[in-house]
């Protein structure tokens, strides 16, 4: 069992500073690199990549039957397989049936499609009370489920990552894909949202 | 292992936050830093995710709570650095001190010793020539142990009973890979478990799946 008794006294920005600089002046870590790797996740790595796919599966039956059979051949198609990404299961919420996605045991979490994991995936009560009282949870997060709604939750507990396909909302039956991108949430991809109409 | 890290089922956390609509990536600039640093240490070390994941679940609980997600990744890269003789045991520590103003001795740069570890290919998914041991629709019973190394067989479904929904690719076993003992690829099956036979009589109606690898099942009676 290991102790860090550092983390007790010094910030953790402090020994942040103190590990890139041990490592870049032995050479080890090149600061290019570093910088390329955090706009990488700043930029690039998101929940738009998500919401490609979810728009495109709204409004293409043959992508979103070939999404909810093999959801890894569809998602490598749009370029999104890779660093912890490498098989998907897309689950389809319905007005009767909700899917929420979970890691208990660490904070798996499907990074080329959504990004990295926003900070209430992290929460040590939303890794603990999902798996015991999910309509409860998801009450207090803000999204009501009616009773008959049948809950199912997905526990990442190996590589295989989950990804939800929301329902499609009221109202947006004539908007093209382009303009279905920007309403879908990384929320609603993992299961805790619904997606509102425009 | 038993510890910290499985959290699921596990009491006293509170509320859950509800999700904020434009949260940062990064909150703080030292966080990004932390997560690059990790991602770069663990090819510095020459070890694996699941080597990372058994690091972070050693930490002790200040060290993997008290500054959230990227200060977990931060102590985990420290270990993992330290345990791979990267860095000296208390080098970050003096560094940090030294930028906090103080002047302290700083260890000599020690000569790394990384594992014998090479991964058969990328990623995780491997290719198994036996047929899977469990089929879809099988009921199965998820082992009541308690490996004292890395696992990812989560207490809370531990001797209880499910039923098969899927089998999944055949992917690296965590339990062996973890400590450079070999990969062992099996089949992982997604199990799924009523409410009820997890948490008992009381408990909301719901269902969940978990992915179990095969070595982590058995078949029922």
């Amino acid at each position: 069992m290991t102790t860090n008794e550092s983390t007790e006294r010094i910030p953790a920005s402090l020994r942040t500073e103190a590990l890139e600089q041990l490592l870049t002046e032995r050479g080890l870590v090149d600061p290019n690199v570093l910088d390329a790797i955090i706009t990488d996740y700043e930029t690039n790595v998101g929940p738009l990549n998500g919401a490609r796919v979810i728009a495109k599966a709204w409004t293409d039956p043959e992508y979103r039957r070939w999404l909810l059979d093999d959801g890894t051949a569809a998602i490598k198609e749009l370029g999104f397989i890779g660093l912890q990404t490498e098989h998907v299961v897309v689950v389809e919420n319905t007005p009767t049936s909700h899917h929420v996605v979970v890691c208990t045991l660490c904070s798996c979490y499907p990074w080329q499609l959504l990004g990295l994991p926003p900070s209430w995936y992290k929460d040590p009560a939303y890794r603990a009370r999902i798996v015991k009282e999910p309509r409860k949870v998801l009450s207090e997060m803000g999204l009501e489920l009616a009773d008959e709604v049948q809950i199912t939750v997905h526990d990442s507990s190996s590589e295989v990552r989950w990804l939800v396909l929301p329902e499609r909302p009221a109202g947006t039956a004539d908007l093209p894909e382009d303009q279905l991108v920007p309403l879908i949430t990384r929320d609603a991809m993992v299961g805790v949202a619904r997606i509102e109409p425009p | 292992m038993d510890g910290i890290a499985d959290m699921g089922g596990t009491e006293g956390w509170g509320l859950t936050h509800p999700p904020r609509v434009d949260e940062p990536v990064f909150a703080e600039p030292w966080q990004g830093r932390a997560f690059a640093l990790t991602l770069l240490s663990l090819q510095l070390a020459g070890w694996n995710v699941d080597a990372f994941r058994h690091a972070e679940e050693r930490l002790d609980r200040r060290a993997y709570l008290g500054d959230g997600y990227y200060g977990r990744l931060l102590n985990a890269a420290e270990l993992m650095l330290t345990e791979s003789v990267v860095l000296a045991p208390s080098a970050i520590e003096a560094r940090a001190r030294n930028l906090h103003g103080e002047r302290v001795a700083e260890p000599p740069v020690p000569q790394p010793v990384k594992p014998d570890y090479t991964p058969t290919a990328e990623g995780s998914l491997r290719t198994v020539h036996a047929a899977p041991a469990f089929a879809a629709g099988e009921r199965v019973r998820a082992k009541n142990i308690s490996p004292a190394g890395h696992t990812r067989l989560a207490h809370y479904v531990r001797g209880h009973t499910g039923i098969v929904v899927a089998i999944q690719p055949a992917s690296v076993l965590p339990d062996t890979n973890a400590h450079f003992r070999g990969e062992n690829p099996q089949y992982v099956y997604t199990v799924r478990f009523d409410s009820h036979e997890l948490w008992g009589a009381d408990a909301e109606p719901f269902a969940l799946t978990i992915e179990m690898f095969e070595s982590y099942l058995e078949m029922t009676a």
